[in-house]
């Protein structure tokens, strides 16, 4: 089972470093890792997608605590959360199938970021669902090139993922 | 005033307490070095880095302070990894301190650079590289805290050049604050509730030791413990000695070369109070095995030790020493006579024993004189082998940090060095290094060391001329087809310690043996005995790889 993992860390050198390691020596499968600074520049937020049972997940969750930079650890996958990727697509568009991509890109809100005269690269926010939906929709005319920044998750409701409880689980 | 960001180190370290470095120079760390001219810290040179970070540790665990090593960038700072390596796996407090080059040439493959930051991320507990000069008081001041609270285990600090160069104002700080670190040393009362009333349930209850409750310092606790609700006692051999060897309700060792009584016990038991401990591999055996009968209460300080290996039914996260004080006030006296007598009964037929062989001395019987002789009050350090194992089984271990070996990771050569620290850590005790002519040959380098710094260390080897525990590997997993076990070359070790100013002495019978240990510990000064054993002798018992820890091979 896949879970969603919001972890603040500090925003020291070497912390993506620190984290990744520790997935891949104690043999834990990252299906994707999205990081960046949080309103507080001194501290980041990495929204973690690995998969594993519950077994595997505490002892992830555990080995995370043990590092000093991690600050905070909260799986979210049970609870109510809002989770968002985004994806940049380059595909094939000639005069002949332009109006058909624009139109699969206005299906799925996707922007249109850059007009080429043999290709279009599009932009398109939603969960991974609706991204992988996206691709398999413009996988006909040629995709060129792609790239997706991971997931990125926010509890819903009052209730949130901050640095005030530290070290504490949700 | 301003004072460089090398003398600010030196300051800090001062005011942290530190009394020793163990290090060995070069160019990077060179403004350090320079720093500590002025200083009452006492630098020991070793003979390689290795040394430098095994001495350390072997000062830290016969003290329980924070051993401190340095060394130079590149080189120097891949010298300290397998020590780092093994302070990690044994939660030995230590800070090492590298020299880095200048923060212009990093990441530029500079004379002697390596990213000792990045190769030591998984063998420390943190690490900092330090950027700028004004954070270094501060990360000192982090670095230490953190090698010696929670769990404790090896920092390190790289320190560029140009850093440790650049003047700032000096100021310690008073606090740390770390938004990411705060062990949990309290344990849940309501779990602590619940320990005490399944021990005081418990018909064949057992107590599960290991390294944990002699870095909390809890021996007192723990005899309290195992008297008030009359359970036995079983150590990892990194628990030894945190319980009283000669005490009826010790079993000794357990695990894949433990005592039978005491694998035995685990089997049986009812509940396993483990503390500070962390069912290890070579503890277990088939986990499936391991306490089939128990409910499995485990106190530790790091939680992610619980339920990693074994499943636990009452996990109490906490300082052992704390959490015992928590439990000793909820329980009261109880006996469980019938246990007590099973207990009693295997003690006596699985007593450690050896056969004798015309001709040959036994390495058994040497451990057990080192012990007749100074009624085991010594020091005693191993390496890691067939030695380590009949020390461990054959030596009755009365009090902590009186053990000094290599457990988690095995390192072969942490003998010497590790004997090095423990006489700088405890100068009035008599430290004895038992060890094997295959550990001993990997780091005999520091006998000059030992030498310049007239330790008068007690040097056992217990030579059969191989790599003993290899070959014993090899007789029952690979069908005695032995390869690369013999040496057919093997120096004259005494005529080697002579050269350093030892007394050497050789012995090859039991006579022999008591002459030398006469000299040994009756006369000042370093001994080395070099011991000609039985090559035959294995170590018993043996649980196979994938068998339950019942189910042991025994010499007969």
């Amino acid at each position: 089972m896949y879970h969603t993992l919001a972890v603040l860390v500090e925003n020291s050198p070497g912390v993506l470093a620190r984290v990744a390691g520790l997935f891949s020596r104690r043999g834990y499968n990252i299906d994707s890792l999205a990081v960046g600074r949080t309103d507080n520049p001194t501290i980041s937020r990495m929204t973690i997608v690995v998969e594993g049972d519950e077994r595997v997940l505490e002892q992830v969750s555990k080995q995370l605590h043990k590092l000093v930079d991690v600050i905070k650890i909260g799986d979210i996958t049970a609870a109510p959360h809002v989770d968002r990727e985004l994806v940049l697509i380059k595909v094939n568009a000639n005069a002949n199938t332009r109006g058909e991509v624009m139109q699969i890109a206005q299906v799925f809100r996707a922007a249109i970021v850059d007009y080429g005269h043999k290709n279009l690269t599009l932009e398109c926010t939603g969960n991974q669902e609706k991204i992988s939906a996206f691709e398999e929709a413009l996988q006909p005319f040629g995709i060129k090139e792609l790239v997706r920044t991971g997931k990125v998750a926010m509890l819903r409701g009052a209730k949130y993922t901050n640095i005030t409880k530290t070290k504490e689980e949700d | 005033m301003e004072i460089t960001c090398a003398e600010a180190l030196v300051r800090c370290l001062e005011i942290e307490g530190v009394e020793l470095i163990f290090g060995y120079p070069g160019g990077a760390i060179l403004p350090v070095y320079d720093a500590l001219n002025n200083s009452k810290i006492k630098h020991i040179l070793t003979r390689h880095e290795q040394g430098a970070a095994f001495g350390a540790s072997g000062y830290a665990r016969t003290t329980g302070k924070v051993g401190v090593c340095m060394a130079t960038s590149g080189p120097g700072a891949t010298n300290l990894v397998t020590g780092l390596a093994n302070a990690y796996m044994d939660s030995i407090p230590l800070v090492a301190i590298t020299g880095q080059v200048s923060t212009a040439q990093v990441g530029t493959d500079a004379f002697q650079e390596v990213d000792i930051t990045g190769i030591t991320m998984p063998i420390t507990k943190h690490n900092y590289l330090v950027k700028d000069a004004r954070m270094l008081p501060g990360i000192i001041k982090k670095a230490f805290h953190i090698a010696r609270t929670g769990r404790p285990g090896p920092v390190l600090i790289d320190l560029p050049r140009d850093v440790a160069d650049t003047k700032i104002p000096f100021k310690y700080p008073e606090s740390v604050e770390l938004m990411g670190y705060k062990p949990t040393v309290k344990g849940h009362s309501a779990q602590i509730n619940q320990a005490a009333r399944q021990m005081m349930e418990a018909q064949r209850p057992l107590i599960y030791i290991g390294g944990g409750v002699v870095n909390a310092e809890a021996s007192e606790e723990l005899l309290w413990l195992a008297e008030t609700i009359d359970a036995p006692v079983v150590a990892t051999l990194m628990g030894l000695g945190s319980f009283p060897g000669d005490h009826p309700l010790f079993l000794g060792m357990l695990g894949l070369h433990g005592n039978r009584a005491a694998n035995l016990a685990v089997t049986e038991c009812d509940l396993l109070v483990t503390l500070g401990a962390r069912f290890d591999d070579r503890v277990t055996g088939r986990i499936s095995g391991f306490a089939p009968q128990a409910r499995v209460i485990h106190v530790d300080i790091d939680p992610a030790e619980i339920s990693k290996n074994v499943i636990s039914h009452l996990p109490i996260v906490g300082d052992t020493k704390m959490v015992l004080e928590a439990l000793l006030v909820r329980l009261e006296k109880k006996q469980n006579l019938a246990w007590r007598e099973t207990i009693a009964r295997w003690k006596e037929e699985f007593a450690p024993k050896y056969r004798e062989r015309d001709g040959y001395l036994k390495p058994q019987y040497i451990i057990e004189e080192i012990y007749r002789h100074t009624d085991g009050n010594c020091i005693l350090t191993t390496d890691v082998g067939q030695h380590q194992m009949w020390a461990a089984q054959h030596f009755t271990f009365k009090k902590p940090r009186k053990f000094v070996t290599s457990g988690g990771l095995g390192v072969m050569g942490f003998g010497l060095p590790g004997a090095i620290g423990a006489q700088f850590g405890q100068p009035e005790e008599t430290v004895v290094l038992v060890t094997g002519d295959g550990s001993f040959q990997m780091t005999l380098n520091e006998l000059s060391t030992a030498a310049e710094q007239g330790l008068p260390l007690k040097i056992f080897v217990l030579n059969n001329r191989r790599l003993g525990m290899v070959r014993q590997l090899q007789e029952f997993y690979c069908e005695k087809r032995y390869i690369a076990v013999d040496f057919s070359f093997v120096p004259n070790f005494a005529d080697l310690a002579k050269v350093y100013g030892f007394t050497g002495l050789t012995v090859t019978s039991q006579e022999e043996l008591q002459d030398a240990l006469k000299t040994a510990f009756q006369k000042p000064g370093p001994v080395l005995v070099d011991c000609a054993i039985d090559p035959e002798e294995n170590v018993m018992p043996m649980v196979l790889a994938g068998k339950d820890i019942n189910d042991a091979v025994d010499c007969e």
